[in-house]
C-alpha cells in the first residue's frame, strides 16, 4: 500500500518541523542536466518533500552512467527524465514532477526555467555550464542559481564547498578537478557535490519568507 | 589596483577580455561578475576595470 498525501507529508513535516516543511512543499525547483550531478540533486530534492521539480535533460540512459548517477540497469537506453521520472515517483508519488526532454541553450533557457524559483546547473560539459550560468545571470536576475565546477578524481572530498557568488548566484566544487585530467569521476566525489547543491537548495527555501 | 578573484591585481584600464586573456581563462568557460553584477558575455570587451573594482571570474571545468 502506498500511503496517502497525508500520511507522507506528516511523516515529512516529523523530521523537517512544520514551518521548513510548508516551505518545501511549495518550492519551485529546476534541475538542468540529470547526471551524477542531477540524478542525486533530483532524489534529495523529493526524499526532502520538495513539492515541484523540473528536471532536464536530452541525453538516454548508457551503461557508462551506472557508476555514480541513479539509474537502474534495466533503465538503459530510456531517456533520463523518464528514468528518472519513474524513480522519484517511488520515492515520492505526490510530488509534481515536470519532465522536459530537450538540450537547454541560451534561446530556450527564459521560457522553460521563467516559472522556476531555484535552478541547478548539473551540467557535465564546462561550456554548457557556462552558458546557462550566465544566459540565467543575465536574463532571469530574480532566480536562485546553484551551478557545480570541479568535483573528479579521487583527492579529498573535504575539497569541495559550496560559495555565494553573487546575490543569487552560488557554486559548488573545489573549482579545479576537471573530468579530462586522472581519474574520471567518482560516485563518492560526485554525491558529495551534489548533496552540496541540493543542501543549498533546502537552505534557500527555508530562508525565502511564505506569501 | 583591483581585486580579481581576491588578490590585488594592476589590471586597471584592462578589458575584461584583455584580462581573461591574461590571466588563461578561456572565456567560453567562465562567468564574470564585475562589482557583484554579471558582465555579459557581449561585453567583454567593452567593459574596463578601474582602481578599486572587485572582479571575480567563475570558471568551469568538466564533470557532473
Amino acid at each position: 500500500m502506498i500511503p496517502t498525501y497525508e500520511e507522507i507529508y506528516a511523516a515529512l513535516a516529523e523530521r523537517h518541523g512544520a514551518e521548513l516543511q510548508k516551505k518545501l512543499s511549495t518550492a519551485r525547483t529546476a534541475v538542468c542536466g540529470l547526471g551524477g550531478l542531477g540524478s542525486n540533486i533530483a532524489v534529495c530534492l523529493v526524499r526532502a518533500g520538495v513539492g515541484h521539480v523540473r528536471i532536464i535533460d536530452f541525453d538516454r540512459v548508457d551503461i557508462s552512467n551506472i557508476n555514480r548517477q541513479q539509474y537502474f540497469l534495466e533503465q538503459i537506453g530510456q531517456y533520463k527524465t523518464d528514468a528518472l521520472y519513474e524513480i522519484l515517483k517511488k520515492i515520492n508519488p505526490y510530488c509534481e514532477i515536470v519532465r522536459t526532454n530537450v538540450r537547454l541553450n541560451g534561446e530556450n533557457i527564459p521560457e522553460i526555467l521563467g516559472s522556476e524559483d531555484i535552478i541547478c546547473e548539473a551540467f557535465d560539459d564546462p561550456e554548457a555550464k557556462a552558458e546557462l550560468v550566465n544566459c540565467v545571470l543575465e536574463r532571469l536576475p530574480e532566480k536562485y542559481l546553484i551551478a557545480a565546477s570541479g568535483m573528479a578524481g579521487l583527492i579529498s572530498a573535504n575539497l569541495i564547498k559550496t560559495r555565494k557568488v553573487a546575490k543569487r548566484f552560488y557554486l559548488s566544487g573545489d573549482g579545479e578537478s576537471d573530468v579530462s585530467e586522472g581519474t574520471g569521476l567518482v560516485s563518492s566525489r560526485v554525491m558529495v557535490c551534489a548533496a552540496h547543491q541540493a543542501h543549498k537548495a533546502i537552505q534557500i527555501i527555508n530562508a525565502l519568507s511564505t506569501t | 589596483m583591483v581585486r580579481i578573484n581576491g588578490e590585488m591585481n594592476d589590471a586597471s584600464g584592462k578589458s575584461i577580455a584583455q584580462l581573461l586573456e591574461a590571466l588563461g581563462y578561456p572565456p567560453q568557460r567562465v562567468a564574470v561578475e564585475l562589482n557583484m553584477e554579471i558582465v555579459p558575455k557581449a561585453e567583454y570587451s567593452e567593459t574596463f576595470v578601474k582602481d578599486g573594482d572587485s572582479v571575480e571570474i567563475v570558471r568551469f571545468v568538466g564533470g557532473g
